[in-house]
């Protein structure tokens, strides 16, 4: 299997689509290229396990190492592990539903598409790398995009949104940079894979960690470098939202595990009571300051802030169970945030609000979508047979096999959440899916057959990963296995 | 030993018809869905008393003493080594009499309902949701894993919130659908919290691995868990009384209660359903299947000792004030609730000791029949009369023959008179609490008293009193709706003679247990003097009643305001929790952290302002930073990043 295809799928679709003209052409290319991704992302899939089932017992498969600058040490070294190919069908999964979402975008419709397909190619780039020039490489390609998606198609103080996001993301990946180059000045490689078998210094790692996980964190919404999410995803488009939930907030948990956390464990072990406060405050602050939102797409925000809390949670936890908790939230956080902007996108679209106030009883007029927003929600809330629950208590089990005083009260903290989480799902649902209708909206219409496709499969992603969780367990399992042996070899931890 | 798989059918039947009736129920099921879920649970109830036949009377016992059989396990979700989620049917005494009575109730319900929702819109919804419960109360009572257990006590949470809000037009459905899914919510993170503790220490989640390692008084984990402490209780304690706390939340015992008044927003059957014979005893169920480990722990079984005694006196009391029938009802399963909850606090695991384990289950047994009679009567009584108030029924034993009989039967029954199913269980309630605890025994005795009153005040007050407002056209509903009342109010009369000691108890051996005629006396004659004061109250209108709550006065009404214990709730979420804590927190957010963030930025603008100066053109200038620049660098990488 080639990985490069997940590169190349991409690019090709984004140059066929510059020669297309007028919307329907557009979609029907951007769609094609989407489904051609999530086709290509399930061989992968099929593939790896193949491989492993066959008793191929490398860290990283379809390994592919071409020299890329010689000069320097730049390789475009590619290869995936369970984790990789979870976060590649996440994003392939997403880019498929928010096309479809964009079904009816009229404005520069041809710009919109090939944008979104840009980033995707950033996303599919930055998972697939090794290497970590090409990783920073891949990253800039998926941060500009948004930039552009949310300041020319965005809504509102759209704008101010889109330089705000664009100028955090960007201090964050001039933070991450700034690390990587220390790193490399200390190892003489960007390779991760041998990195990782180094043993960086530990001053180095003291003082390079930061910068690489404060950088990436920005990403992940780190508390209190969160505030380009509520703005960031209120005036964004929708299928933008969703990009930026289900795509980018998880380029930085991803790079927060496998950059900062994997190549300097020791930094991690030492910084960890800061980074378990920095992501309790997220998780319990993120969600009380979600029950007080009355826009539904700054709920949802919020409540990413929240949820991305316990990917930092389990990352810094440093226990197998906590990190593979980790991987499953950042998956299943993707799925949920995008179904619930997705729905939201919906609703917006018909009654042309997204304050709760406004809305109500939902239910009667369009009940798919409402059934989308309340399994979105109970998804959120951490309701068994959806991935939220699977999720969140494997953070929780790994969390408390932490044993200190800090990391128990943290854990205990951020179990608390799941009633706020609770408060703030079920006010939003009471008010706009459920109670008596508004006249105004008596003659509204449900879902149309691109946005059910669209919820169907995110909705499939939620329930498979809920209702048979070993499946899912079985990809990540051994990726986090591996990750944890690694590092526990440089730290000694129970 | 026997092949007890075909159990699984059990819960997922109504699984199937969940599946089906959510998918395409609103399209091809309009009508029909009625008949599939109904079904649905006859083949799952048949199924279960196949079950109970063959573990109770074939091959359950092994030497002399029930035993537990594990019919099916699997790995559903690996933690770390030994710690998983799993997946599994447990089949002992409680787990195979609770599957009867959960699928029974339930069929009882779907067959009710087929009269009583005829014509809703929402009708093949209704039986989804409907299936739903149903597979996640089988799934729950069926579990292995104690975080199985929590895994289906969520889906009943929610399967509950769906039902409950059902007539979700309605705002005070709403409302009361958020309460019962938040406040348990509230009790489930400390079950969840104590479930992390128990894990921790046990190093498994399996309930017999952990039931195995934590009562027997060597073995590390024991020890690990009892020497462990924090703030003055050790570990076990904590873990046993988190855990209890979820189990309260579910099981409506104080301060948790406050939720199942307002559930009875919900239709009535669902209130038979899930709010008094099934969901609401999951708590008891949860003690019960953990008892080994909670007698092992005197502190956590004081506990649920009082609280369920408490809980006990104050829903009866509060029971007596009550003017909305299903809200009587709720109080009074509440009430039961609480005796079934003491029971277990007064019970030890082993031999005569065990006596009040098996109370408690035999009490769950037979409450579980006539409350469901007592909701779906009173379901039959609104579905007539289109109002909840007891003000607006009054001498309908004339229009509603059967549901008159059945109601009466079950009202006997709950007040414990002989020879009714609740006589025999509560007997042995009371038995247990006086032979442990004589104030609890007087509590009980009480409780009792204030139970026969305040039934029999509702007894008289719908079907004699004043004469009937209604015309002789209302008839009672249709067959489907009668044939439950009689099923269930036969089952009301019979079940009280099961042998139930003999089948159900803590250690599994049979126990030796006979009706003390002269401890009988003080209970059911302290029974009969309140139903007979009800009648010289109720049974004619006379302004009696009103007399006596006005000479109490100010107590009165704070009774029939619940002690007021909503507004205190609402006073701690409205002007407390959203205020002083919500608030602060998004205006802090908005103003304080993304403050410092657009501050970061409108100084890098100046600064970049001055930076600008520099462009000067001139080559000096350049020449200078440039070296500057490289000199810092220099330092940089050859003292602090070498």
């Amino acid at each position: 299997m080639n990985l490069s295809l997940l590169i190349l799928f991409p690019l090709v679709t984004a140059i066929i689509l510059l020669f297309c003209n007028g919307l329907k052409q557009v979609r029907m290319v951007a769609l094609a290229g989407a489904g051609l991704q999530l086709i290509l992302a399930i061989f992968l899939l099929v593939a790896f396990l193949q491989d492993r089932s066959m008793g191929n017992q490398l860290t990283m498969l379809f390994e592919y190492d071409f020299v890329w600058f010689k000069n320097l040490p730049i390789h475009y070294h590619i290869g995936v592990d369970g984790i990789s190919i979870a976060m590649i069908l996440l994003t392939s999964c997403i880019v498929f539903a928010g096309i479809l979402i964009s079904w009816t975008m009229e404005k520069l419709s041809k710009e919109f598409f090939f944008l979104l397909v840009l980033l995707s190619m950033g996303a599919y780039g930055f998972f697939i790398s090794l290497d970590l020039f090409t990783l920073f490489f891949f990253l800039e390609i998926a941060v500009i995009p948004k930039f552009l998606l949310i300041g020319v198609w965005g809504s509102g103080k759209k704008e101010y949104s889109a330089m705000k996001l664009a100028l955090m993301l960007m201090a964050g990946s001039a933070l991450v940079f700034v690390g990587l180059l220390g790193v490399y000045y200390q190892t003489g490689s960007f390779d991760m894979m041998k990195i990782a078998q180094m043993n960086i210094p530990l001053d180095t790692q003291y003082f390079f960690f930061p910068f690489v996980f404060l950088g990436f964190g920005i990403f992940a919404a780190l508390f209190p470098f969160h505030t380009w999410v509520p703005d960031g995803h209120a005036s964004a488009p929708t299928a933008a939202s969703m990009f930026l939930a289900g795509i980018s907030m998880k380029l930085g948990g991803y790079g927060c595990l496998r950059v900062a956390t994997f190549l300097m464990p020791a930094a991690a072990h030492y910084y960890s009571p800061i980074i378990i406060v920095l992501a309790t405050i997220a998780i319990i602050y993120g969600a009380f300051a979600t029950m007080m939102q009355t826009d539904l797409k700054y709920i949802n925000a919020y409540s990413s802030v929240s949820h991305c809390g316990f990917v930092i949670l389990g990352i810094g936890m440093l226990t197998q169970t906590s990190i593979k908790g980790a991987v499953l939230q950042m998956v299943s956080h993707g799925l949920m945030t995008a179904l619930f902007f997705a729905a939201i996108g919906m609703i917006y679209t018909r009654t042309h609000t997204r304050m709760v106030a406004q809305l109500g009883g939902l239910l009667k007029v369009m009940p798919f979508i409402s059934t989308v927003f309340v399994i979105a929600g109970l998804c959120s809330l951490g309701l068994p047979g959806f991935s939220g629950f699977v999720a969140e208590m494997t953070v929780f089990m790994g969390s408390w096999q932490n044993p200190g005083g800090l990391y128990r009260l943290a854990t205990i903290l951020s179990c608390a959440s799941i009633v706020v989480t609770a408060v703030y799902i079920l006010r939003a649902t009471g008010k706009t899916i459920m109670g008596p209708l508004d006249g105004a909206y008596s003659k509204l219409g449900d879902a149309l057959w691109n946005e059910k496709l669209a919820a169907g499969l995110l909705i499939t992603g939620i329930v498979l990963i809920g209702v048979a969780p070993f499946l899912i367990n079985q990809l990540i399992g051994p990726g986090t296995a591996a990750m944890m042996e690694q590092i526990g070899k440089t730290i000694n931890l129970k | 030993m026997s092949d007890y798989a075909y159990i699984v059918l059990i819960p997922l039947l109504p699984l199937a018809s969940f599946v089906l009736l959510g998918l395409f129920g609103r399209k091809y099921f309009t009508k029909s869905a009625g008949i599939i879920g109904t079904m649905a649970l006859l083949a799952s109830t048949i199924i279960a008393l196949m079950a109970a036949h063959q573990y109770f009377f074939v091959d359950g016992k092994v030497a002399g003493a029930y035993h537990q059989v594990i019919a099916f396990k699997y790995t559903w979700l690996a933690f770390s080594p030994g710690v998983s989620i799993d997946m599994g049917i447990v089949i002992d005494p409680i787990s195979v009499m609770m599957l009867v009575v959960v699928s029974f109730v339930s069929l009882m319900v779907h067959m009710f309902s087929l009269g009583y929702m005829k014509g809703e819109e929402r009708f093949a919804t209704y039986y989804a949701y409907l299936g739903l419960f149903t597979f996640s109360m089988l799934g729950l009572v069926l579990s292995v894993n104690i975080f199985q257990v929590y895994l289906f006590w969520e889906l009943v949470g929610v399967s509950s919130f769906l039902l409950i809000g059902y007539y979700y037009e309605k705002p005070t459905a709403v409302a009361a659908s958020k309460k019962a899914f938040i406040v348990t919510r509230f009790a489930d993170l400390g079950f969840l919290i104590g479930i992390l503790i128990l894990g921790f220490y046990s190093g498994t989640l399996d309930i017999s691995t952990l039931i195995h390692k934590l009562t027997s008084v060597q073995s590390p984990e024991y020890i690990a868990i009892t020497t462990a402490g924090f703030l003055g209780a050790s570990a076990l304690t904590w873990a046993l009384v988190l855990v209890f706390i979820g189990g309260a939340g579910k099981s409506a015992m104080f301060p948790l209660h406050i939720w199942l008044p307002d559930a009875m927003e919900g239709p009535t059957p669902v209130s038979a359903l899930i709010h008094a014979a099934t969901m609401v005893v999951a708590g008891v169920y949860l003690v019960a299947r953990l008892f080994p480990v909670f007698s092992m722990d005197d502190t956590a079984l004081h506990v649920v000792t009082y609280v369920g005694a408490f809980s006990a006196l104050l829903a009866a009391v509060i029971a007596c004030t009550q003017t909305d029938i299903k809200r009587v009802l709720a109080f009074s399963t509440m009430s039961q609730i609480g005796y079934m909850m003491f029971a277990l606090g007064v019970s030890k695991q082993v031999g005569e000791q065990g006596l009040g384990y098996m109370a408690s289950m035999f009490h769950l047994f037979t409450h579980a029949f006539f409350k469901s009679l007592l909701f779906l009567c009173a379901g039959a009584v609104i579905h007539l009369v289109h109002s909840n108030e007891i003000k607006d029924m009054g001498g309908l034993r004339k229009l509603m023959p059967v549901t008159h009989i059945a109601f009466l039967v079950a009202c006997l029954a709950i007040a414990g008179v002989p020879p009714f199913a609740g006589f025999f269980s509560k007997e042995e309630i009371l038995l247990a609490a006086f032979n442990e605890n004589k104030l609890i025994y007087a509590v009980a005795l009480f409780t009792a008293a204030l139970t026969a009153f305040y039934m029999f005040r509702l007894y008289f007050s719908i079907f004699w009193s004043k004469e009937s407002a209604h015309h002789d056209t209302h008839h009672e509903g249709t067959v489907s709706m009668k044939i439950p009342l009689i099923i269930l109010a036969a089952c009301t009369i019979g079940v009280g003679f099961i042998p139930f000691a003999k089948l159900v108890t803590a250690d599994g051996a049979a126990l030796e247990t006979h009706i003390d005629i002269l401890f009988s006396l003080a209970p059911v004659g302290l029974t009969l003097i309140a139903i007979l004061i009800a009648a010289r109250l109720y049974k004619q209108q006379n302004g009696g009643p009103q007399k006596i709550a006005d000479s109490l006065g100010g107590f009165y009404r704070v009774v029939s305001r619940k002690f007021y214990m909503d507004e205190l709730y609402l006073f701690i979420t409205k002007k407390i929790i959203f205020p002083l804590i919500g608030k602060p927190i998004a205006w802090i957010d908005r103003n304080i952290v993304d403050g410092c963030m657009n501050a970061l930025a409108s100084i890098t603008v100046k600064i970049s302002g001055g930076i600008k100066g520099m462009q000067s053109g001139k080559v000096q200038g350049y020449a200078l930073y440039f070296f500057g620049g490289v000199t810092l660098l220099a330092i940089l990488f050859i003292y602090v990043w070498k």
